[in-house]
């Protein structure tokens, strides 16, 4: 089941669209957010909240990379492996990640806290190498600071 | 004529990073040139007019004249409805940023540049299409366009005028196809972001099959300040026959990598050795791509070519977006073209046959010269790959685009290519 809280917010959304349909991005970004990804439950609830088919509404989902269709940590960190940040030293972080967190890209840590993905430029390659972590920018990455930055999230 | 303002993009930015809202941007002259398309009985032809006058081209990377592309949209009563704006801020060309910074911190120079453009194309909808990655940016933006509204340069009768416009923030759900102007489209409209077959052009049938306009960032924050100060002005801004300023970057191992408001038509020299600073000490200059991933490879001797649409082209590559990479002696050019073609190759939608699986293969033969099982012939596969991808081949730019580097780099960096195969390794590992 959506909550009000999912619907009304898709709402506000749809309201921006002449059809339909065209929220469907939107609408699992939307509950994404609220439940951290989009299960099989949800995209059937969504599906029948806009009038499509589920399978319409999983060929959508399984398009964009942003769209999770099976469960991620607490976190999602996505480290920038485009050009400019592949010259500055990718490779290096994302070895330190992997060390530090003892998983792949891919991968969940084992106590849920951390999901580590690719993720194409950032567009910040005059800062690179770079990484997000949910909503924020890290930038001019070293191991260091990839370290202190991962203790600020519990 | 003297330029009355040297940067006009970026004047109103402070140096902390923090945003510009409504009232600093009213302050700085900001919502006068709505004022004068509005209210003062400017026509939408004539703001068409103006933006050519002005010889205002694409700053996403095509370069196709701005005016040209409005000028396809049907105008007048019995023209289709709703006519659509949309501006293209899905910055995701490997190595580009500089949308960015217009977007975190000038946000109502934007919204400004969609309400004179909504204008001359009669548009009753604009839609701002944001990679769903900046979240800055959509923060900043939808404060923006709730203060525009509150000031009534955005909704029903703008400014009292008979013009009404509704701006919204569609934020993306990923992917590189979005970036593709009919990709976008289909992304809009809640559809997998595969390219639309053209013509119909989506000027005449485009968002929801009505007309409409995809510009990019950079393009409609430039339209303000051609209303403002007038065609010639903006002419003068540049140094070679296109005209206005650009965002110029870059990135890499150079001394002060970063973003600049020049005059189009720097060359690349100067961006490179004066205000990116040259190459850190200790690496050697070998190359670059001038404006993101899908323009091809220059070398040392055409550094003191214009970044311009034609002078780049006279050399065999693109300025693209503006926003170059440069390649240093410590870096493999055979990696670093691994890399991009890693890049296409997964970014390739799927919908034609010589990028799906040309991108693919392409990606396999890099990545196994790079693992030191080159094979002899690798390289006549590559370059027959690389001639297949169009343009022509392919419903969009993605493989064409993906050929640029690809042909570039086995020419500028054949030596390379050959060692790696020949030596059974790479040399830089």
């Amino acid at each position: 089941m959506l909550s009000p809280e999912e619907i009304s917010e898709i709402e506000a959304e749809a309201a921006h669209y002449p059809r339909r349909d065209a929220v469907c991005i939107d609408a699992m970004r939307i509950v994404q957010r609220h439940r951290g990804w989009v299960s099989d439950e949800s995209l059937h609830d969504i599906a029948a909240h806009l009038g499509m088919s589920v399978t319409d509404l999983d060929s959508v989902a399984t398009f964009y990379n942003l769209i999770f269709r099976r469960p991620v940590g607490r976190h999602v960190i996505m480290i920038c492996d485009s050009v400019s940040c592949w010259m500055m030293g990718y490779d290096r972080m994302r070895e330190h990640l992997g060390m530090r967190l003892g998983i792949g890209l891919g991968d969940t840590t084992s106590d849920n806290r951390f999901t580590l993905l690719p993720i194409v430029c950032l567009g910040c390659c005059d800062r690179a190498p770079a990484m997000m972590v949910d909503d924020d920018l890290h930038s001019g990455l070293d191991p260091q600071k990839i370290d202190r930055a991962l203790e600020t999230y519990t | 004529m003297t330029p009355l303002i040297e940067k006009p993009l970026t004047k109103n930015m402070r140096p902390d990073g923090s945003v510009v809202d409504r009232k600093a941007y009213e302050q700085a002259g900001g919502y006068q040139a709505v004022r004068k398309v509005v209210q003062h009985g400017m026509t939408s032809n004539a703001v068409t007019d103006a933006v050519k006058d002005a010889n205002l081209r694409g700053r996403g990377g095509a370069g196709f004249p701005t005016a040209k592309k409005w000028s396809f949209v049907p105008l007048g009563k019995d023209a289709p409805s709703p006519t659509y704006l949309i501006c293209n801020a899905d910055e995701m060309e490997p190595g580009t940023f500089k949308d960015r910074l217009l977007l975190e911190r000038d946000p109502h120079q934007l919204i400004e540049g969609m309400i004179i453009s909504g204008f001359a194309i009669e548009a009753d909808v604009a839609y701002i299409f944001l990679r769903g990655e900046y979240v800055l940016a959509a923060e900043r933006l939808l404060r923006a366009i709730a203060e525009a509204y509150d000031a009534h340069y955005l909704g029903k009768n703008i400014l009292g005028s008979d013009y009404s416009l509704e701006l919204h923030l569609h934020l993306s759900g990923g992917r590189y196809m979005c970036g593709e102007e009919t990709g976008l489209l289909n992304a809009l409209e809640g559809k997998r972001a595969n390219p639309r077959s053209k013509p119909p052009f989506p000027p005449v049938v485009g968002l929801f099959g009505k007309p409409t306009v995809v510009n990019n960032v950079e393009t409609l924050c430039c339209v303000p300040h051609i209303i403002n100060h007038g065609a010639a002005w903006f002419r003068a801004l540049g140094r070679t026959q296109d005209a206005g300023t650009k965002l110029f970057g870059a990135s890499g191992k150079v001394k002060r990598p970063g973003l600049w408001e020049l005059p189009m038509g720097t060359t690349i020299r100067e961006i490179l050795e004066e205000h990116a600073g040259g190459m850190r000490d200790g690496v050697t200059f070998r190359g670059l791509l001038p404006g993101g991933a899908s323009t091809d490879f220059v070398t040392k001797e055409h550094l003191d070519t214009p970044m311009d649409y034609s002078a780049m082209a006279t050399i065999g590559s693109r300025m693209g977006t503006g926003t170059m990479i440069v390649l240093d002696d410590q870096t493999c050019p055979v990696g670093m073209t691994w890399n991009l073609m890693h890049f296409f190759a997964q970014e390739s939608c799927g919908w034609c046959t010589p990028c799906w699986s040309g991108l693919g293969w392409v990606e396999r033969i890099l990545k196994s010269m790079e693992e030191g099982q080159g094979k002899p012939g690798d390289l006549d596969k590559l370059t027959s790959q690389a001639n297949m991808w169009g343009p022509g081949a392919t419903f969009c730019a993605l493989a064409p685009g993906a050929a640029e580097p690809l042909h570039s780099a086995l020419k500028c960096f054949r030596d390379d290519f050959e060692r790696h195969i020949r030596e059974k390794r790479c040399p830089w590992r």
